[in-house]
């Protein structure tokens, strides 16, 4: 599908305004770019976490189309009802839609963690939906704790830089390639600042037949302690230092670099992308400069890999 | 409520099934639009006896096989939300891990229909039968029905649903049968044709499902303000069940002869002493009150079906008259006064200006064995405490001290 812009900004958004998210936030953002990406009578289905409870506080809600939260680890689990359903009810003449595109959303504790189980088990079973991971690196919902997704060094209330600590030590985990080694159909990773490559890809992704899953990158001033105008710019940087590289996967073995991270002569610095929030700073005190150096070398190993595996060298 | 018609005996095909298998059959017949299904001993042959027939094309149903308990729940709350007829079976364990969820299901209002093949709860690990399962669920605002045999757990099946998806209920049921005593035992079952089933039952008609073209949101976040509100209307809708489900069971009987009211009572009439309990205790009861009679004591049965909601009224009209009341059940509730049943009991008989004494036995669990003599056993401790005038709260019978 080609993007046209002036055809975007026609689509009705399925979020409204006053949806009660912060400020700079990327997800409503996020959800936004979804919307305009949608091709026909859709139903979305989330996990507990900011974007539900902001945007649904009762009697309000900021949805505009067909929307329902079950808990924390089964967005998959229940997305796999409501696809069953819709196809049983078609087949018994019961249902006025031939198709019904599903859409799930988790935030990355409720996908990389917690609902890590019930995702692979729909991919498993092939249910034809799309997965979306707004990924913030932390359980901001809770007040910014670790998840599997924070970058090592990323500092939060569970993985506090201290005195012997440099906050979150552990890399994080490569769930875009966990996903594809589901071998599913499609796999993508998208960034809101290069929103046409994320509507093309989020459309693609409702396109295949079967499990598709999107990673979003989506800052979060309130838990990054970044400037709530810098949010678009970070998810810019994220992708210009490697840190969230923009590619597909497609049924789990063919890698395709996107334009935005082909382009690129090469990385820029992590430091660019860390020194923009408070959740880094540390990383700039001499204690912890080999540390950084060290986050820094395996974000060009993982690079280099990535590249491999997209055929670039 | 629809129009129905007794079944003429030829109509009627009569099969010798376990109570897993007659659930299966009586899933079939209710054309169920997605069914959740995960393994667990002593359920797994409802699954797969209804997978069987999904193989070879016997029903229209969308079969999900979900890697647990968890995601079980879960998809039918997804599947019921969009109109669908929606059914899945646990036991023990998975329907432990089912827990957060169960809750999801009743608040959100979900008619969803789950079959729970009642087994003892780890540790230590053990796969057979007693009530610790479904107890445990008891406050999570599923509907809660007790079966004692084979037909009842076919029969309660097709009725869980019309009682579910009623527009004054709305709520999910729990069919209980007891783990391998019934749930592997083969009897005798009339199973009905299934063109009764189907306009017995009629299609579901949701009230508010999820719809591209009338957009809604279900399952927001409701705070202080709005929580509460929630709740109380939760409560009412489960407080009407007893009403609705007199209806259910009416048009049921008009169809089959059959009917088992919330509770049944069997020789309870001049009884004394009126032993309590559910499920299959019930029928060794009712052998025990036999030979008891026979023996000129003056004893009877009172049979839980519903056990929730609580059918309060129906109980203490049964027993009020009695000295007193044994309780049999298959649970403990660790460090509480009584046990789940007994302190039900208790607190229904409390504005009672003269009450029956209770006694409270816990039997069975594990799957220990519950011959005519625990119930006797029970029967005689309960005329001594009568006779002294005071009873233990609670105690536990057949197991080693």
């Amino acid at each position: 599908m080609t993007v046209k812009l002036k055809e975007m900004l026609q689509k009705p958004q399925i979020l409204s305004s006053g949806h009660r998210m912060c400020a700079g936030c990327a997800a409503p953002t996020i959800i936004k770019l979804v919307g305009m990406a949608l091709r026909g009578p859709t139903v979305f289905c989330n996990a507990t976490g900011c974007l539900e409870v902001a945007t649904t506080i009762y009697p309000y809600t900021a949805w505009k189309v067909p929307w329902i939260h079950v808990a924390f680890e089964n967005a998959s689990a229940v997305a796999s009802g409501v696809i069953e359903a819709y196809k049983a009810m078609a087949e018994k003449g019961r249902s006025k839609f031939e198709h019904v595109d599903v859409v799930a959303i988790g935030g990355d504790g409720g996908t990389f963690d917690i609902g890590f189980g019930s995702l692979s088990g729909a991919l498993e079973r092939g249910h034809d939906f799309v997965y979306l991971v707004y990924d913030n690196g932390a359980y901001q919902n809770t007040g910014i704790q670790r998840s599997g997704a924070t970058l090592p060094g990323q500092e939060t209330t569970t993985s506090w830089a201290g005195t012997v600590e440099p906050g979150k030590r552990q890399k994080k985990k490569p769930l875009a390639e966990i996903v594809a080694a589901h071998r599913i159909p499609y796999v993508a990773t998208v960034a809101p600042y290069y929103y046409r490559d994320f509507i093309t890809k989020f459309r693609k992704a409702l396109e295949v037949e079967g499990p598709a899953f999107v990673h979003a990158h989506s800052s979060c001033p309130r838990g990054w302690r970044s400037d709530t105008s810098k949010s678009i710019e970070l998810s810019k940087l994220a992708v210009e230092t490697g840190l969230h590289p923009l590619y597909e996967v497609i049924d789990g073995t063919k890698y395709v670099m996107s334009g935005p991270s082909k382009r690129l002569k090469e990385l820029k610095p992590v430091d660019e992308y860390f020194k923009l929030q408070g959740q880094f700073k540390h990383l700039f005190t001499p204690q912890w400069e080999d540390f950084r150096k060290e986050i820094q070398e395996w974000v060009y190993q993982d690079w280099e890999l990535l590249r491999k595996k997209c055929g670039l060298d | 409520m629809t129009a129905v018609e007794k079944i003429p005996a030829d109509k009627i095909k009569i099969e010798g099934l376990t109570g897993d298998a007659a659930i299966a059959h009586a899933f079939k017949q209710c054309d169920i639009d997605v069914m959740a299904a995960y393994p667990i001993t002593p359920q797994t042959i409802i699954v797969e006896d209804f997978q069987k027939f999904a193989a070879n094309g016997e029903v229209q149903t969308k079969v999900i096989t979900v890697e647990s308990e968890h995601s079980a729940m879960s998809a039918c709350i997804g599947a019921s939300a969009t109109g669908a007829r929606v059914a899945t079976a646990t036991a023990s364990a998975g329907l432990a891990l089912m827990w957060e969820v169960l809750y999801c299901a009743a608040s959100m209002r979900m008619p969803i229909v789950l079959t729970v093949a009642n087994r003892a709860l780890s540790a230590p690990i053990n796969i057979h039968n007693d009530w610790s399962d479904s107890y445990g669920a008891r406050d999570s605002g599923f509907i809660q029905l007790y079966c004692q045999n084979s037909q009842e757990a076919y029969d309660t099946t097709i009725m869980a649903f019309k009682l579910a998806e009623d527009h004054r209920v709305l709520l999910p049921v729990m069919v209980c049968i007891d783990g391998f005593i019934l749930s592997h035992n083969v009897e005798r079952v009339e199973m009905l044709p299934d063109e009764a089933v189907k306009s017995f039952l009629g299609v579901r008609e949701p009230v508010q499902p999820l719809d591209p073209d009338n957009p809604l949101t279900m399952g927001p976040l409701a705070l202080t303000d709005y929580y509460f509100e929630f709740k109380e209307q939760q409560d009412r809708a489960i407080h009407a069940v007893p009403d609705v489900f007199k209806e259910v069971e009416e048009a049921f009987k008009k169809m089959t002869g059959r009917s088992y009211g919330m509770v049944e009572d069997y020789k309870t009439e001049d009884a004394d002493i009126i032993l309590l309990t559910h499920s299959t205790p019930a029928g060794t009861a009712k052998v025990v009150a036999d030979t008891l009679r026979e023996q000129g004591e003056k004893v009877g049965v009172l049979r839980l079906k519903m056990f929730r909601p609580f059918p309060v009224k129906e109980v203490v009209e049964k027993i009020k008259h009695a000295k007193a009341v044994a309780v049999f059940e298959k649970c403990l509730s660790f460090g509480a006064v009584c046990n789940p049943l007994a302190l039900e009991l208790r607190s229904a008989l409390y504005d009672l200006d003269e009450r029956p004494m209770v006694t409270d036995f816990v039997i069975g669990l594990g799957g220990r064995d519950v011959p005519p003599t625990t119930i006797v056993d029970g029967y005689n401790k309960t005329k001594e405490y009568l006779a002294k005038g005071k009873a233990p709260l609670y105690e536990t019978l057949g197991v080693r001290k």
